[in-house]
């Protein structure tokens, strides 16, 4: 059991790249933190600086109380588990699982004994005489898992470990890992680039994204799951936590005092109270160009959620999406897509460029299965106003943020 | 999972070339194979006959060919004698062994070398790495002639003339260069991650050599072992310098050029020779062929 601490962190490759920039971050004893951004983000880096396989250039790196720098991985008393398994094929998984304890020279019993119990919980017993390469993706998963169980280390370090299953296979071996740190209580560093994995493992996620000039640091916001889904502190965190993503659209402020207005195209929706406390020193920015953003799931059709001529959209279905439990319909408004180096660098991400977008700024809302609409219809949408989000168009960040990213 | 599945040949791709023609379709099929079949019989062919001639008795040998037991077979003697006369008194017996003694260590010492060079070329991190092994694969270049002259007359010098340890470090030199490449691109294929996960484990670099990095190149050592055996065994040139004729180090390749070179006639002594030349060989490469085609990475790493 141990804290991890990393010290304004950097790493910069020996032709002159930096991967990382003054990280800060701790990840308190028992903790599962789940690492999270495009790829290209350093978050890999991250895990390989804690785990000792890529050397740190700059600041310092702690687990415990010693610090870590130049500690070479094997003393670092971390396991990790890779996104290829990296099982040692000629061995049988019983070996597999204890040949990091045999190098430690523990006792025989002792080896039989953990592996035992790992394997119990893994549910991987049946399968311990067997071969890696006699054995489905998910049970050389368990078995990757397994290793690391079985050496009982201060910290789990997990490299997108559920990335090469199957979709069906993920979402169980999610919830099995969930189950698994709940029972071992283990400090846990988790990489992923898939958002929808880093909101339901995680404690606490960090958003990283990769280091430019005009971001020289990785770490966008860190802070529980329904923090960065609800306050986003800039338009990357924004875009990136959330499916489908926050639609995103420019507009401005109007009125004063009780009365503010939020301007958009085609409508004009009531800002509430709970909004504006949310956004300090938003009743300063009136009629100033700012970045609106509403999630798909704070729009839904006025025949479900009830008229409000105060915040009502008007829109034309272009397409719907029917998933069982939610529609999502797409439409457009008449605006230009919000395009800002935030944007531009997860549209990236998704193979895509800024020129493919036009003029009109698609939207997304989440809507009750009950409504069937379709291609061409026209729907009225009620807006969950409170939930309405202010983004600075020049620096991407949110309105009223305090600089607290390296909390 | 996936690594031993065959892969599936994709023709709905948007990439894909046109599908063959009728010509090349045939040529795909009956092309390749007929010249397999030709390669085969160049090769079989002229062994055979020395097979048949060998159990032959000097006189049919001397009278008609090989070939003409297929069309007379009642008139065809057999005979060991060919066998017994080569191995006792023209002292193959004793040459087979010289050559064992001298083809073991000269291929088990230079496998051993360039295992423990390849690993430290492909995974470990030493200032001028790369340098260092360019340097040892531009050795390849230099022709072993051209080190025969300086080297014996080191030998000469420090007294190893004619002496075994002479012949393994020769064919140890030689070996090396091509030896440390080979290894070193199979042994740098291995999954890092597997590596990383050993570190991380607790494993030395010396641990993850003998207990990850060998048991998984055991292809590539038994590839490289058959290499070097048949090459070491099948020297003449440098068993001829370094060791002499001397029959108590004269080697099976001596042996045979001696028997050829006294008696020019002896056609029956030369075959029977010859095949004990070869068997050990085609001993060692049948028992270890099936390395050269299996991999033992698979289950590893998906993928």
């Amino acid at each position: 059991m141990a804290q991890i601490t990393m010290n304004d962190l950097g790493k910069i490759y020996d032709d002159g790249t930096r991967a990382v920039g003054d990280l800060d971050l701790v990840i308190e004893d028992g903790e599962f933190l789940v690492l999270v951004g495009p790829s290209g983000c350093g978050k890999s880096t991250v895990l390989r600086m804690i785990a000792g396989l890529e050397d740190i250039s700059e600041g310092t790196m702690s687990i415990g109380d010693r610090v870590v720098n130049d500690v070479p991985p094997k003393d670092r008393d971390i396991a990790m588990v890779f996104q290829n398994y990296a099982l040692y094929p000629h061995m049988t998984v019983f070996d597999n699982m204890a040949f990091g304890l045999k190098l430690r020279k523990m006792s025989k019993d002792e080896i039989k004994k953990r592996v035992d119990e790992a394997a119990e919980i893994l549910e991987i017993t049946d399968f311990l005489h067997r071969k890696p390469k006699a054995l489905s993706g998910g049970q050389r998963q368990r078995v990757a898992m397994g290793r690391a169980i079985v050496r009982e280390p201060a910290a789990y370090l997990m490299d997108e470990p559920l990335s090469n299953l199957d979709a069906k296979l993920r979402v169980q071996m999610r919830a099995e890992l969930e189950r698994l740190h709940k029972r071992l209580g283990t400090t846990t560093v988790y990489v992923t680039h898939d958002q929808v994995e880093a909101m339901t493992l995680g404690d606490r996620v960090a958003v990283l994204r990769a280091v430019s000039p005009r971001a020289p640091y990785n770490l966008q916001q860190v802070g529980p799951p329904a923090e960065l889904f609800n306050n986003p502190q800039n338009l990357f965190v924004a875009g990136f936590i959330g499916s489908p993503a926050m639609n995103l659209v420019y507009g401005h402020l109007e009125g004063s005092g009780d009365a503010v207005h939020a301007v958009l195209p085609n409508t004009r929706i009531k800002v509430p109270k709970a909004a504006l406390d949310r956004h300090p020193g938003l009743e300063n920015r009136m009629g100033e160009e700012l970045v609106i953003g509403l999630r798909p799931s704070d729009l839904e059709a006025a025949a479900v959620a009830g008229q409000d001529p105060e915040r009502s959209m008007n829109v034309e279905v272009e397409v719907t999406e029917m998933l069982g439990a939610d529609t999502y319909v797409h439409f457009s408004v008449d605006k230009n897509t919000v395009i800002t180096p935030d944007i531009e660098e997860l549209l990236a991400d998704s193979g895509q460029g800024p020129e493919s977008l036009g003029d009109k700024t698609s939207f997304v809302a989440r809507v009750s299965p009950d409504v069937s609409v379709g291609h061409g219809d026209r729907v009225e949408l009620t807006v969950d106003s409170a939930k309405l989000h202010f983004f600075d168009p020049n620096t991407g960040d949110r309105i009223g943020l305090k600089k607290t990213v390296a909390a | 999972m996936t690594t031993s599945t065959p892969p599936v040949t994709d023709v709905t791709g948007p990439y894909t070339s046109p599908p063959p023609t009728f010509l090349e379709r045939i040529f795909d099929r009956w092309a390749v194979k007929l010249a397999i079949l030709i390669i085969v019989l160049i090769w079989i062919v002229p062994t055979l006959g020395v097979l048949i001639s060998s159990f032959r008795p000097a006189s049919l040998v001397n009278l008609n060919g090989w070939w003409t037991v297929f069309t007379d077979w009642g008139s065809n003697e057999w005979t060991f004698e060919n066998y017994s006369t080569v191995l006792s008194s023209e002292g193959f017996g004793n040459a087979f062994l010289n050559s064992l003694s001298v083809s073991i260590p000269a291929t088990v010492i230079p496998i051993t070398i360039a295992a423990f060079a390849a690993y430290a070329f492909a995974w470990m991190d030493f200032p001028g790495r790369q340098w260092i092994f360019v340097v040892v694969v531009g050795l390849l270049v230099i022709p072993l002639q051209m080190s025969l002259i300086p080297l014996l007359k080191l030998y000469v010098s420090v007294d190893l003339v004619g002496t075994f340890p002479a012949v393994w470090l020769a064919h140890t030199g030689f070996g090396l260069p091509l030896a440390i490449y080979l290894l070193r691109n199979y042994i740098g294929s291995l999954p890092s991650s597997m590596m990383e996960s050993a570190r991380i484990d607790g494993a030395t670099h010396f641990e993850i050599f003998t207990k990850l990095v060998v048991p998984l190149s055991v292809p590539v050592l038994a590839s490289f072992a058959i290499f070097q055996f048949l090459w070491v065994w099948n020297d003449l040139l440098v068993a001829l310098v370094f060791l002499g004729g001397e029959s108590s180090v004269r080697v099976v390749t001596l042996a045979l050029n001696d028997l050829n070179g006294s008696r020019g006639q002896a056609w029956h002594l030369l075959t029977a020779g010859a095949f004990i030349t070869m068997a050990l060989p085609l001993f060692v490469f049948l028992t270890l062929q099936r390395y050269f085609v299996r991999g033992l990475t698979a289950g590893s790493v998906k993928g």
